[in-house]
């Protein structure tokens, strides 16, 4: 399932950006941002490339791993590197510092990009937490298939101006579908 | 026009006649509403039908552009965009394919039909030459819009010498 879905235009920037609603929704938005440059360089690799059929899927951009760590752990961070921070933050709840009203959970995140790009240069970025099922290509791209033709409608729908956010609530509606749900 | 994808309308899942003829009757109309409206029948007026008749045509080729190519990245350069336009947008729009397209290599492509489907029940000769190019305004527009999805600025301009041939010239505007 993702946890954040962007449309991005050809002139670089969002058209419609959303993520599942969390406390820090920017790390996301620079995730997006930082899986453009990676967007870009596989589109000039592509020109380059003789072959026939080009992919408007572009497959994982990059996989990051990201640890969820609360304020007073960040000391942790710059002492131990940052590799063990996680074992570090499993360790720290049992030795008492969970009574702590700022530790609520602590626990490694899996998150992966995604790219698709169509023929008018516009580019769809997906982020997903692979950590509890892993999502195979074959619906990532199935996912991707979903989006495309739901930005085409939008391009068809006359009260749309080519260039403006994305305010279709059916577009809406189709993201909701694919967002994972967090209570 | 909402188009459901080429193949439907190329005939592979049966070809639906009504599509086409609707078109044709709402392209007329267009332009006789946008003619009627005209206080002003002087060169002034004309100027602003004509620029809104290129301008719904712009809209709906940047909506046919995003519909249309689907699957593969295929343009690798303004030539293989030209090649789209000339067969699956000519065939998706007007059920033929554009009869030649030429260039001179430095950004002026020449797209000739012999028998501009929107043109063909007017006349075929000279009769009613000086009606003619408003009858190709939206086809302009058509045409510039898709190319405009596709990442390519151009100004098209169209020219007729006898019904129904027309052609159509692609300047693309490099900045």
């Amino acid at each position: 399932m993702a946890v954040c879905v962007a449309v991005i235009a050809k002139e670089n920037y969002p058209l419609y950006i959303r993520s599942v609603p969390t406390e820090n929704e920017l790390k996301f938005h620079y995730m997006v941002h930082t899986s453009l440059d990676v967007v870009d360089e596989k589109i000039s690799a592509m020109g380059k490339a003789l072959v026939d059929q080009r992919e408007l899927y572009l497959g994982l951009l990059y996989p990051t791993e990201d640890y969820k760590v609360y304020p007073h752990t960040w000391q942790w961070l710059r002492v131990w590197g940052f590799p063990a921070v996680a074992g570090l933050c499993t360790v720290m709840p049992c030795l008492g510092l969970s009574q702590s009203p700022r530790i609520k959970s602590v626990f490694p995140n899996q998150l992966c990009s995604y790219g698709y790009v169509t023929n008018s240069k516009v580019k769809f970025v997906m982020v997903v937490d692979s950590s509890n099922t892993a999502l195979r290509d074959n619906e990532i791209r199935s996912m991707f298939r979903k989006l495309h033709n739901s930005y085409t409608d939008v391009m068809c729908n006359p009260f749309y101006n080519p260039g403006d956010r994305i305010q279709s609530r059916a577009f809406d509606g189709m993201v909701t579908s694919m967002m994972i749900q967090v209570c | 026009m909402r188009t459901r994808g080429a193949g439907r309308l190329l005939g592979r899942e049966g070809r639906r006649m009504a599509d086409a003829v609707l078109f044709e009757f709402l392209h007329t109309e267009m332009v006789a509403e946008l003619w009627a409206q005209d206080p002003d029948p002087g060169p002034g007026g004309q100027k602003m039908s004509l620029s809104v008749l290129e301008g719904m045509g712009f809209r709906v080729g940047q909506a046919l552009g995003e519909r249309l190519p689907r699957e593969t990245l295929a343009f690798r350069e303004e030539l293989d965009a030209l090649k789209f336009l000339c067969k699956d947008v000519w065939a998706a729009v007007f059920q033929k394919q554009m009869d030649s397209l030429r260039t001179n290599h430095q950004g002026t492509y020449v797209l000739q039909d012999h028998s501009f489907p929107l043109l063909i029940r007017m006349a075929s000769g000279l009769q009613y030459l000086e009606e003619a190019p408003k009858f190709l305004a939206f086809t302009c527009g058509l045409l510039r819009g898709t190319l405009s999805t596709l990442g390519i600025k151009s100004l098209v301009t169209a020219s007729v010498a006898a019904l129904p041939s027309c052609k159509f010239q692609v300047v693309i505007q490099r900045s």
